[in-house]
């Protein structure tokens, strides 16, 4: 089996969002980026199924070559090799054509990523690489199991979840509890070094939007404090002042 | 422009969420044509009017009573070709997004989800997105002929008008694969109150200290009529379910009131409620960063200030 898992490079959970160039640029200076927290999960899940089914584990990155040390974390997690195709990842269906145009090339059993990355929040890549390759794709996948050629899966819907049965190969957008986040071990570590990062160049220019400029929200008023033996005045402000009572 | 909403419902009600997108598209356009499926009363569908939707176009074929994502993709860009619509628009949600990312490729449209603001079309066209979980937006252009927006919750006012929208039966055209996803069951959730929808939650951290002490949460979630959420750290220990898990990496909520008790306010949850109107933080430890993103605050024991909280509330109403 053949399992393709697609990362994000994206800031860490705890940056300081902020933008310069005329508020067109992210400011990456003393941000810290990471695997996408929800391809985290996707390639954990991956690493489980290569464990227990044998498997070739390809990882794939749209980005430019910053991203290698998130690229060398996600092999020294488990994965047995990995693509990343030159480009700045400005765009999700530019990043969409990427991937479909390498996974068909690589003829996988399984494509899985997060449901969304953090920077922009899409959550489309998954269903646009699944209508490209004219394959199922499914999101957000909680569970997954797989039985031969079939997969057992569980979506998330609001207030509730879906049981889904459907036959590789398949596009899964993952959120937790799929998988426990695994931290690469020393071994994991040594090993990345030498594992092929194969740098191809990518496909075609289209974009489906493109960006005009990035805005802060307005800033927060300060908080009001009332008195823990007080709460009537809380449900007096609550009712009177914020009107949500 | 020619709009064409995807509606969404629940137990045969239309939700409020695709309710705003149908008012989102209405402020695009004179045009706008829903399109529903399965098991909608009529008078519901037509309900859709009073936020300005002309048409209906209800597909009630039992094959589409469950939210297939490919079947449904297949279907919306039938709608589409039907209506003659060049905008598609719906609400951002767990099968709204992933079926927005199929029609979009197609049409060949440009898709833009996480829309929080009305288009602005005095230069091309372009539409405000929130980016980063909620803590930056920003603004896009599309170039493509044909648009798709997937709206994010209060994006638009929902005021409700006097129209009735006409209803028509649709049928689509399956294609090949369509339905190579089976939904084998389906498992509703708990409660009355649908945590992404909701326009009050209480919410509960490690600070109650065990699944035991959710009675609490519950009781005052009750009187508000709102829905229940907790952090993550309570889900993954399995004292709530996952579904309520708010934050970075679970739902995003944007109610009128999100009241937060015994969490200390991780950036990684704030992520989550930073869309909430009005934020309310009991916690017992006064530098807990939450209450730099409240605007109201009680430093207290959540064990004795909730059952106060909850009596003054029953009080009120
Ligand atoms: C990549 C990543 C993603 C994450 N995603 C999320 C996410 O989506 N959602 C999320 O919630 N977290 C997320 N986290 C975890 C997050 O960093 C915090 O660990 C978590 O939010 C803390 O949960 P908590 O506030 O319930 O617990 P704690 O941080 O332990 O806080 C408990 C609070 O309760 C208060 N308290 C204790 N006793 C009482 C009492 N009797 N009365 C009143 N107050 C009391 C304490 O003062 C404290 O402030 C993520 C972390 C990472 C690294």
């Amino acid at each position: 089996m053949k399992i393709l898992v697609c990362i994000t490079h994206v800031p860490d959970t705890t940056s300081r969002i902020s933008f310069t160039d005329n508020d067109t640029k992210f400011d990456t200076n003393g941000v810290q980026f990471i695997i996408g927290p929800y391809d985290d999960y996707a390639l954990a899940r991956a690493v489980e199924l290569k464990e227990a089914n044998g498997a070739t584990l390809t990882v794939l990155n749209v980005g430019l070559a910053d991203a290698e040390p998130t690229i060398r974390k996600a092999l020294a997690i488990g994965a047995d090799d990995a693509i990343r195709v030159n480009a700045e990842p400005s765009d999700s269906l530019f990043v969409a054509n990427q991937i479909a145009h390498y996974a068909k090339e690589g003829g996988y059993d399984l494509i899985l990523m997060g449901r969304e990355s953090i920077d922009f929040n899409g959550g489309v890549v998954h269903g646009m690489v699944g209508e490209i390759l004219g394959l199922p794709s499914i999101s957000p996948v909680m569970t997954l199991e797989l039985d031969g050629n079939t997969a057992q899966l569980s979506r998330e819907i609001e207030g509730g979840k879906e049981q889904i049965e459907v036959d590789l190969p398949f596009v899964a957008g993952c959120q937790e509890p799929i998988a426990e986040w695994k931290i690469p071990n020393m071994r994991g570590i040594m090993t990345a070094r030498t594992k092929p990062l194969n740098v191809v160049e990518p496909v075609g220019d289209e974009t489906g939007a493109t960006l005009v400029n990035f805005e802060m929200p307005p800033a927060k008023g300060a908080v009001k404090m009332i008195d823990a033996d007080n709460v009537g005045e809380l449900v007096d402000l609550l009712k009177n002042e914020a009107k949500v009572l | 422009m020619s709009v064409l909403v995807f509606v969404e419902s629940a137990e045969g009600k239309i939700k409020k969420t695709s309710l705003e997108a149908v008012a989102y598209g209405a402020k695009m356009s004179d045009e706008v044509v829903v399109v529903a499926f399965g098991n909608v009363a009529s008078d519901e569908l037509e309900s859709t009017g009073k936020y300005g939707a002309n048409k209906v176009l209800h597909i009630s074929d039992d094959s589409y009573n469950d939210g297939v994502i490919q079947a449904y993709a297949t279907a919306i860009a039938q709608a589409m070709d039907q209506s003659g619509a060049d905008a598609l628009v719906m609400a951002n949600s767990s099968l709204g997004t992933p079926v927005a990312a199929r029609v979009a490729i197609k049409k060949g449209a440009g898709l833009v989800t996480n829309v929080s603001d009305l288009p602005d079309t005095s230069n091309g066209f372009e539409v405000k997105k929130s980016i980063y979980t909620g803590k930056a937006f920003a603004t896009v252009k599309v170039d493509k002929a044909i648009k798709v927006l997937a709206i994010k919750k209060n994006a638009v006012e929902l005021v409700e008008g006097s129209g009735s929208a006409a209803v028509e039966a649709f049928s689509p055209n399956a294609q090949d694969g369509d339905f190579a996803t089976k939904i084998t069951a389906t498992k509703k959730a708990e409660g009355d109150v649908l945590l992404p929808e909701a326009e009050i939650v209480v919410s509960g951290g490690r600070g109650l200290k065990g699944p035991e002490n959710w009675g609490m949460i519950e009781d005052l979630a009750k009187t508000l009529g709102a829905a229940t959420g907790c952090s993550k750290p309570v889900s993954d220990m399995d004292w709530r379910p996952h579904h309520e898990h708010v934050g970075q990496t679970g739902v995003k909520v944007a109610p009128n009131l999100y009241i937060a008790v015994g969490i200390s306010g991780a950036i990684q949850h704030l992520a989550g409620v930073n869309s909430s109107k009005n934020i309310v933080v009991i916690n017992k430890d006064p530098e807990a960063p939450f209450f730099k993103a409240a605007d109201y605050g009680i430093v207290g024991d959540a064990f004795e200030v909730l059952p106060k909280l909850t009596e003054a509330i029953k009080a009120l109403k």
